[in-house]
């Protein structure tokens, strides 16, 4: 096995692609001997952030791309998702767990990315997310 | 009743509509809007619906299922029904402890419990 495990995709918006990829990174950290627990965490985180991509960032524009990068190794997983939407601003999303928010279906992508992983970044303008999971979080 | 959706296994038990989930995974974006169809479709013609929601064999849900449970329940409170979970796992519970929804849902660890409660 590899010291570390890397992968590129481009995905256009299909379901199989985003399958895909959560397949790889999660054969790739079982490899490295990661958890059910990390496991479950970066599914979850993964599926936010790239479906976010997709959804919101290229608003389903025929022909957008949303570039995807990862590595794993024993300590950590790191990921990068870009898409080609105009970004926004990650501290504008009203808090979803507020009382008055409860009862709005949707904006809880971005909490539980930040929830399961140890760090999730926004970079300027707001279509690129950085996220890690460090192995001190699969207790 | 028929099922409405290959997703959802849909019964009834007394008065109480019983919505099984059938896959491990609630993820992709256009099952989601079909299953949040086909229970809004069911329940539009009753009034006062009782309903219970089992996730025994649900492994991963993402937020836009979530937000489907979310619209499912303020159909069900405008017409003055009650919905209620059941069968969820660990893993999963802590997704609604995370998001607070713990708040919003009534959320009983067995089918039996939620039957109970709603009869």
């Amino acid at each position: 096995m590899p010291a570390r495990t890397v992968g590129h995709a481009i995905l256009r918006g299909l379901r199989a692609e985003i399958d895909a990829s959560q397949s790889a990174v999660e054969e790739a950290m079982a490899q490295h001997g990661y958890g059910r627990e990390a496991l479950f965490a970066v599914r979850l985180a993964l599926e936010e952030a790239l479906v976010n991509a997709i959804r919101h960032g290229n608003r389903h524009v025929p022909g957008g791309q949303v570039d995807f990068r990862w590595s794993v190794d024993g300590d950590e997983a790191r990921f990068e998702v870009r898409d080609q939407g105009d970004g926004f601003d990650p501290d504008a999303v009203p808090d979803p767990t507020h009382d008055d928010n409860l009862e709005i279906p949707s904006g809880r992508g971005i909490m539980l990315m930040k929830a399961y992983m140890s760090e999730v970044a926004y970079r300027d303008p707001g279509n690129h997310v950085s996220m890690v999971y460090r192995r001190s979080k699969d207790a | 009743m028929a099922n409405d959706s290959s997703r959802l296994r849909i019964s009834a038990v007394n008065d109480v509509v019983r919505i099984d989930f059938v896959d491990r995974d609630i993820l992709d974006e256009a099952t989601i809007r079909q299953i949040g169809q086909d229970i809004q479709r069911r329940l539009e013609p009753m009034s006062a619906p009782k309903v219970l929601m089992c996730f025994a064999v649900v492994e991963h849900l993402s937020s836009a299922a979530l937000g489907t449970l979310i619209t499912v329940n303020s159909l069900v409170k405008k017409k003055g029904g009650m919905l209620r979970l059941a069968e969820i796992r660990p893993e999963i519970l802590e997704v609604f402890y995370i998001t607070k929804l713990n708040k919003h849902f009534s959320i009983d660890e067995s089918a039996a419990a939620a039957l109970k409660a709603l009869a």
